[in-house]
């Protein structure tokens, strides 16, 4: 893959910038005057911040122990408890928080149980609530990654480390933590990020004013002000803010270096202690109390109103389907073309870094300017109703893209690392390099993306708000229309579909892509 | 001559012209109005048999959403009417000089107060009230003084996203004034959370998190008439309740004029009007010839009807959310 390979990413790049700086561009000169920032704007700034870097420290920390757990032990049912566990992660936002409160809410099954040995109740509400849910949402995200980094170290040092008859602390001292220094300060960015951005989350649990979010300050200038110069001010300082943390990660980050291995499975002989293996069965057990009760709160709910959930929502549920798997198609094109063109340009660290970063960008943007700037771009030329589905599925695949990147570039690095020398020695590039060397190996990263984006595309609300109408609701659109009816039965029901929908497409991509692997 | 521009519209509205059949009539509305669970399919039915046109609807989030849409699409815009305004924005939609008067003669209308707005006709209203359980909770707080005493917990919705939680930032000012700084004061330990919108909320207080809810004095009508359920009730305060008049407006660019001027007085005879109870949930600015569906009358109504003119509503209102935040964060 030579000049080829960088032209596809370079293309890419161009996108992802005009969709992100473009839309960002387009409101800030539709603005009738420069922005200004308030007290409230910055108090808002401050709360942000914090609670961004409290709910990712808090994913990472505890996820690094439920990765370590999942990655030494091998149980049946295993593969489908990982995929469960990405659920929260991959709900919208309303349905999570509602599963979320049935089980810690006022009325949840946490405050029955604490009432019934005699103990008050616990809120959720207030800056606890909206780092719980962000823990809830972004801790099966952070095991994912850790865990794929857990399965990147090559078996050869596992056997060579039970060779030399290490320890677990031994093989934590010389494969762990190298692996963690690389992998952790992405994770930890990735959540960083997702939680500067959120919106519904602390606005539902915050509590009151003092959880007010950067993204909740721009839709109060669009929405309540009209005041496009403030939102778009906003919104460039929420870009400074994820660049600041972007270089501060890259700055912790040194890669593990393992070296070459012979890509065989992993055998790991370092869990044999019971206490180790105790202490590995109740993290697994916890992290999947923790994760799947709010789940199973949402089925238990949902699942009997199924069969009676009118025809427009079987229709909506339709046309999320067409809109993810349009998005996740998008995601990996794009993803691949980007991640190639990195790893291909390691020479020139610079420019390999700031592409990586243009396509972490869509993690920075708020979606709300994205979509104000998109309408603002296509209506001159495009009907706004005309443009809905099909502007969905872009911004859902630039949402996806950082995740997808994520999942990549690693793998891909090993690959290059690892047989890249004899790729190269036979002579296989471009297109021949692509078929034969690279898809078989990324199968499992690429059919992981590739899920992750169709169901968050699945459950995703954004910006088809912005531009439907009745023929074209998506199905997170018509839970809310339902509950906007009054509909709350039909809207359980709708949020039964869109979990197992958004699940099933996860399972199938995610599935797909280990078979499709050699390993 | 504005009573012979009605005759016609109504005229027009019975004998639709060959000139209108391949008309298109734009509407730009509220999210849930277009949903298939609320009074757009019903509405485009009836208008579409009258005027041998085509009636498009686009939905743009809620009322706040709405208007920012128009102001983002400007003179370009290719509505003809925009429909689910209320008197808070009013006055900036005014201001936009986007919209033009709708010059038609109002029959007489069922509203709390009187209506003379040269731009827009209202075509449905209602009060905000705390909805609560009956069974959860019999005896409910009857002032915001009471609620404030009590140890009733309660769901709002956030002014700056809602408009619902803008409405009861307004009901806390027309109530008390000068003391609201003091009210919000005192309702922040009642509050439970307050949430981006209606459905949040309204969600939120089914499932049990909280005795009451900032919800419409016609929100038990939908669980007694859909769903069999007379558990739910609006609580009346002294004080009286603030209203939100729901109204539409015809734009000055509208690419067809004619059309939106007969849909603006279709939407106040009996085909429009008698959609609303019970798809809208509130009330019908004309009340129908058979009156409301059977159950409106057991719905709790207040003696007090407070409502700030579009003009102070649009100047109070920065001060207005000031004093909600800085209470709550007290």
């Amino acid at each position: 893959m030579g000049r080829g390979a960088l032209w596809a990413g370079g293309l890419v790049a161009a996108l992802l910038i005009a969709l992100n700086l473009g839309t960002l561009g387009a409101v800030a000169l539709r603005a009738d005057a420069p922005g200004r920032l308030g007290a409230a704007d910055w108090a808002a700034l401050r709360f942000t911040l914090w609670q961004a870097v409290v709910s990712a420290g808090l994913s990472v920390a505890l996820a690094v122990p439920v990765a370590r757990a999942l990655a030494r032990r091998s149980f049946p049912g295993r593969a489908l408890l990982i995929t469960a566990l990405g659920a929260p992660f991959l709900l919208p936002t309303l349905v999570a928080v509602l599963g979320l409160l049935a089980v810690f809410g006022r009325g949840g099954i946490v405050n029955h149980g604490l009432a019934a040995i005699g103990l008050g109740p616990v809120s959720i509400y207030g800056p606890q609530g909206v780092i719980l849910a962000h823990v809830f949402f972004n801790l099966p995200l952070a095991t994912r990654l850790i865990l794929q980094g857990w399965l990147a170290i090559p078996a050869e040092r596992f056997r060579l480390a039970a060779a030399l008859g290490f320890g677990p602390s031994e093989i934590a001292r010389h494969l762990e933590r190298p692996m963690l220094r690389e992998v952790l300060p992405g994770a930890f960015l990735v959540i960083f990020l997702i939680c500067l951005t959120s919106f519904a989350v602390a606005l539902t649990l915050g509590g009151g004013p003092r959880a007010t979010t950067v993204e909740l300050a721009i839709y109060q200038a669009f929405r309540l002000d009209f005041d496009l110069g403030r939102a778009a001010l906003l919104a460039l300082i929420q870009f400074g803010l994820c660049a600041v943390a972007a270089a501060l990660a890259w700055g912790v980050a040194s890669p593990a270096g393992f070296g070459a291995g012979l890509d065989r499975p992993v055998e790991r002989r370092d869990g044999g202690s019971l206490m180790l293996k105790a202490q590995d069965v109740a993290l697994v057990a916890l992290a999947a109390a923790f994760l799947l009760t709010p789940l199973a709160a949402v089925v238990a709910r949902g699942l009997p109103q199924i069969t009676e959930l009118p025809a427009p929502v079987w229709q909506a549920a339709g046309r999320s389907l067409g809109v993810a798997l349009a998005s996740a198609g998008l995601t990996i094109a794009c993803a691949l073309a980007l991640a190639v063109a990195v790893v291909r340009l390691a020479p020139r660290p610079r420019i390999a870094g700031a592409l990586e970063g243009v396509g972490l960008m869509a993690l920075a943007a708020s979606p709300l300017v994205i979509g104000t700037g998109l309408f603002l771009i296509l209506f001159p030329v495009l009907r706004p109703t005309a443009a809905a589905l099909p502007a969905t599925a872009l911004v859902n695949a630039a949402m996806a893209l950082p995740f997808a990147l994520r999942a990549l570039l690693p793998a891909l690095r090993e690959v290059e690392a690892t047989q890249g020398r004899l790729a190269d020695s036979l002579g296989l590039h471009g297109l021949a390099r692509l078929r034969l060397l690279i898809l078989p190996r990324l199968a499992r990263p690429l059919g992981f993306a590739a899920g992750l984006a169709a169901a968050l595309s699945m459950g995703d609300l954004g910006v088809i708000v912005l531009f439907a109408d009745a023929q074209t609701a998506t199905l997170p659109l018509q839970l809310y229309r339902l509950m906007g009816a009054y509909r709350m039965d039909d809207a359980a029901g709708a949020a039964f579909l869109l979990l197992a929908a958004s699940l099933t497409l996860f399972w199938i991509f995610d599935r797909g892509g280990r078979l499709g692997a050699r390993n | 001559m504005r009573t012979t521009q009605l005759a016609t519209a109504f005229l027009l509205a019975t004998a639709p012209l060959c000139a209108g059949a391949s008309q298109t009539l734009t509407i730009y509305t509220y999210d849930s109005f277009v949903s298939d669970w609320g009074p757009g399919p019903v509405v485009r039915e009836a208008f579409e048999a009258v005027c041998g046109c085509t009636v498009d609807f686009v939905a743009a989030g809620d009322g706040a959403e709405l208007l920012a849409r128009i102001q983002l699409e400007g003179t370009r815009s290719r509505a003809d009417i925009v429909l689910g305004l209320d008197t808070n924005l009013t006055a900036r939609a005014a201001a936009t000089g986007l919209f033009a008067p709708h010059e038609l003669e109002a029959p007489s209308l069922d509203l709390p107060v009187a209506w003379d707005d040269p731009l827009f006709l209202p075509y449905d209203w209602g009060w905000f009230a705390f909805v609560h359980d009956r069974a959860r909770l019999p005896e409910p707080p009857e002032s915001f003084d009471a609620l404030i005493d009590s140890d009733v917990s309660i769901l709002i919705q956030d002014p700056r996203s809602s408009t619902p939680g803008l409405g009861l930032v307004k009901w806390v000012e027309a109530a008390h004034g000068d003391r609201a700084a003091d009210i919000w004061a005192g309702l922040a330990p009642r509050i439970v959370t307050v949430t981006r919108g209606w459905s949040e909320a309204y969600g939120l207080f089914l499932q049990g998190e909280a005795d009451m809810v900032l919800s419409y004095t016609t929100s038990p009508a939908y669980h007694l008439i859909a769903e069999d359920d007379a558990t739910k009730a609006a609580a009346p305060f002294d004080e009286g309740h603030y209203l939100q008049i729901e109204v539409a407006g015809m734009l000055a660019n509208a690419p067809n004029p004619d059309l939106a001027r007969d849909f603006l007085a279709f939407m106040l005879t009996e085909d429009f009007q008698s959609a609303i109870p019970t798809t809208n949930w509130m009330y019908p600015a004309v009340t129908p010839a058979e009156g409301l569906p059977e159950g409106f009358e057991t719905l709790m109504r207040p003696e007090t009807s407070l409502l700030f003119s579009p003009e102070e509503a649009a100047a109070i209102r920065d001060a207005a959310i000031e004093r909600w935040r800085d209470g709550l964060a007290r």
